[in-house]
């Protein structure tokens, strides 16, 4: 029951706002549909936690087609929480932008702009995620790739909210890259399908019949599925050269709508590479997989790299940092061993430290109507409370210590070194404090100084714009001075799956 | 005429259908040539599962029919029409490169299929060498044509391909996928046609040449 929950509730809620006339109650609907989804897969995490995690002993639903484990419920809880962050934060946001005229000036060049129905807007953010639910929940590559889907299509009116000419040129560039990704994610599939041929499964338990028979499956296709579903998923994940949608898309889309995409949507389409990589761990062909993990990882820290030392655009600065840390995930994952353990913690830091990037990046925005760091000064004067956490965001994201992504990044170094891999730690650490020193300069210019005469005023920081990013700020500040010992047995549990 | 001859003469009307896609200057003629595929499509399904469960072929070919040779087109023309573009595909490089591409991609498929084993046991012969480079012709047509809609064509030409490589794998209890995957893509369609209408209204075209506005 609780699973079907996952699916029906934001099904519901979506449906029903397109229905309900009264702004007052949307946000209700959707806080109560945030709050109902994260209180269904707190209990579903409680059931399997009872169990030992067994997939055998685990709830199902729809004859197996939602058979949640570990790896998938690590995942699903990052998307609900954050969308609880979200709804939280999308309720302020909304007034505000119902308190504006209808026609809105656009921040670049003062071109005018309407924004789309809300309602249509919230009924998206449900499907949603509805479909990172079914995502994070099936053991069927084929489900899992429907989902994926699904969350394109309802992400793209997302990006589309502010309909001027640059959102919706991110809109199509989204909208064509990540299909023909997922395109080709659907032809992996395929490949593996080929791999077990004649001996098909004929239920929903599709990884379990793959993993469990995948000594006599053909190597050679399941290669080659798994480098379709790399770069198809890795398309969706942002891992470069396949990235290219994800800096315009995130930096156009609205802020929440970003931190979603961000912090949820790219575990979802990791978690449809790690399905691959658990098949083929099984027939034996870890080594491969993680060979083009490990490369892809580092290429894309290196690109993103690149990119954020002198980017004056602050919300593609976020984005590129998202390239950089799903590099990490990948270069984690490849790495085995205990660096399965810190990808996945780095999975949630950065889940968590990113929304809250996010949405203090929309904060900065509605303040200052700029999107470049070189216009923002004086936060700490006139939205402190925004300022110490944007400065904590970056110490954060950026591995500093005490937060929980320096725990996770640490992890991968210690295990680089216990396998004598002297480039990759060289290679590592060079992009983490170029990094570190790129991101550096646009945040404490944003922090200090003075306020130009304009933005003067002081923010009017509110529950709704700052309670959930103090509580990502706080959850990642924890996470590195202490993980609760039955969350280090959930992550575990998932790591073991995904070879750790 | 046997099974076989049909299935072959079929083959090699997609492989036409997919070299005719490159080189035509109408985004019209592209339409009438994804619906066509949209047929061979079904055709194929009904040919390569005569001896399966009739009744999962016949309500899989009929769907098949109704979204990729009824629906998208219906879509796509209704689009063509609301924006009032130019009935022309206008292409990034030469119509030239692009046909050298698709015949890159069908060399490679068959010297792929020759070298891979397990494709003779699932697939009829021809049959995978045609599906891949279904695939690829799909790609060249996204990555190499200008305009919105020829690049949506471009996806379902790729989403076909892929399709068809799937055909012979589909099992009796993977109904709901499959529906789902043609109701998944035709959603895709639909959203993508409305992305379409906005373009048309904010750039006076549909021409994605224009989006130069989000770089570094």
């Amino acid at each position: 029951m609780l699973l079907l929950l996952l699916l029906l509730i934001p099904l519901f809620a979506g449906t029903a706002m397109l229905f309900v006339p009264i702004p007052l109650l949307r946000y209700l609907l959707l806080l109560a549909a945030a709050m109902g989804h994260s209180t269904c897969t707190a209990l579903l995490i409680y059931q399997c936690r009872r169990v030992g995690w067994d997939l055998a002993e685990t709830p199902a639903a729809l004859g197996g087609l939602l058979h949640p484990d570990a790896l998938g419920l690590v995942f699903l809880a990052l998307a609900s929480l954050l969308f609880l962050g979200a709804a939280i934060y999308a309720i302020g946001y909304l007034r505000q932008e119902r308190a504006k005229n209808e026609v809105h000036r656009h921040i670049q060049d003062g071109s005018s702009f309407t924004n789309a129905p809300e309602q249509r807007f919230l009924a998206c953010l449900c499907y949603f995620l509805a479909a990172m639910s079914l995502v994070t929940t099936t053991q069927h590559l084929g489900a899992l790739w429907v989902g994926m889907e699904i969350t394109t299509l309802a992400t793209a009116p997302l990006i589309y909210f502010h309909r001027h000419k640059e959102a919706l040129e991110a809109t199509w560039k989204y909208l064509m890259i990540c299909s023909v990704g997922i395109a080709l994610a659907l032809l992996g599939n395929i490949l593996f399908s080929i791999a077990y041929s004649p001996k098909l499964p004929t239920d929903t338990q599709q990884m379990t019949f793959y993993i469990q028979h995948a000594m006599g499956a053909e190597k050679n296709w399941l290669k080659a599925g798994f480098i379709f579903l790399l770069v198809g998923f890795g398309t969706k994940m942002g891992l470069a050269p396949l990235h290219n949608w994800l800096p315009d898309a995130h930096s156009q889309a609205p802020s929440l709508v970003s931190a979603l995409l961000s912090g949820a949507l790219l575990n979802c389409a990791f978690l449809g590479i790690l399905r691959g990589y658990q098949v083929l761990s099984a027939a034996g062909l870890t080594d491969f997989c993680n060979t083009l993990l490990v490369g892809f990882g580092l290429f894309s820290m290196a690109v993103a790299t690149i990119f954020i030392v002198g980017q004056g655009h602050y919300k593609r600065l976020l984005a590129y940092s998202s390239v950089e840390n799903m590099g990490v995930l990948a270069l984690g994952v490849g790495l085995g061993n205990s660096a399965v353990f810190g990808a996945i913690l780095h999975a949630v830091n950065h889940s968590l430290t990113k929304g809250m990037l996010f949405l203090l990046a929309g904060n900065i925005l509605s303040h200052y109507h700029t999107y470049s760091s070189h216009d923002v000064r004086g936060m700490r004067s006139n939205m402190p409370v925004s300022a110490v956490l944007w400065m904590g965001g970056f110490l954060a994201i950026s591995g500093a210590p005490p937060f929980g992504l320096f725990v996770s990044k640490f992890i991968l170094i210690r295990t680089m070194i216990e396998q004598q891999q002297w480039f990759y730690v060289a290679v590592y650490l060079t992009i983490l404090a170029i990094i570190f020193v790129g991101m550096s300069a646009p945040f404490l210019r944003m922090v200090q100084g003075e306020a130009p005469p304009a933005v003067r005023e002081s923010y009017r920081e509110n529950i709704f714009n700052v309670g959930p990013c103090i509580l990502f700020g706080i959850a990642v500040l924890v996470l590195g001075l202490y993980i609760p010992q039955w969350l280090r047995e959930f992550l575990n549990a998932a790591a073991k799956l995904a070879g750790g | 005429m046997t099974i076989t001859s049909i299935l072959q003469i079929s083959i090699i009307l997609l492989l036409l259908t997919n070299l005719t896609m490159l080189t035509v200057q109408r985004i019209s003629s592209l339409i009438r040539l994804v619906a066509l595929q949209g047929l061979l499509l079904a055709t194929f399904l009904l040919l390569l599962k005569h001896d399966g469960d009739l009744i999962h072929t016949l309500l899989m070919a009929g769907s098949i029919v109704a979204i990729k040779s009824i629906g998208f087109p219906w879509r796509l023309r209704v689009t063509m029409r609301s924006v009032a573009s130019p009935d022309l595909v206008s292409s990034f490089r030469s119509y030239k490169l692009s046909i050298l591409a698709g015949f890159i991609g069908l060399i490679f498929s068959f010297w792929l299929e020759t070298h891979l084993t397990l494709t003779q046991s699932i697939y009829p012969p021809l049959f995978f060498p045609a599906a891949l480079s279904t695939v690829f012709a799909g790609l060249i047509l996204v990555v190499g044509r200008m305009k919105a809609l020829s690049q949506v064509v471009g996806y379902l030409v790729a989403e076909n391909g892929i399709f068809l490589l799937g055909m012979p794998l589909m099992v009796k209890g993977s109904t709901w996928f499959e529906l789902s995957l043609l109701l998944d893509v035709f959603v895709a369609v639909f959203v993508m046609g409305i992305a379409i209408n906005h373009i048309s209204n904010t750039f006076d075209s549909i021409d994605v040449g224009r989006f130069c506005n989000l770089r570094d």
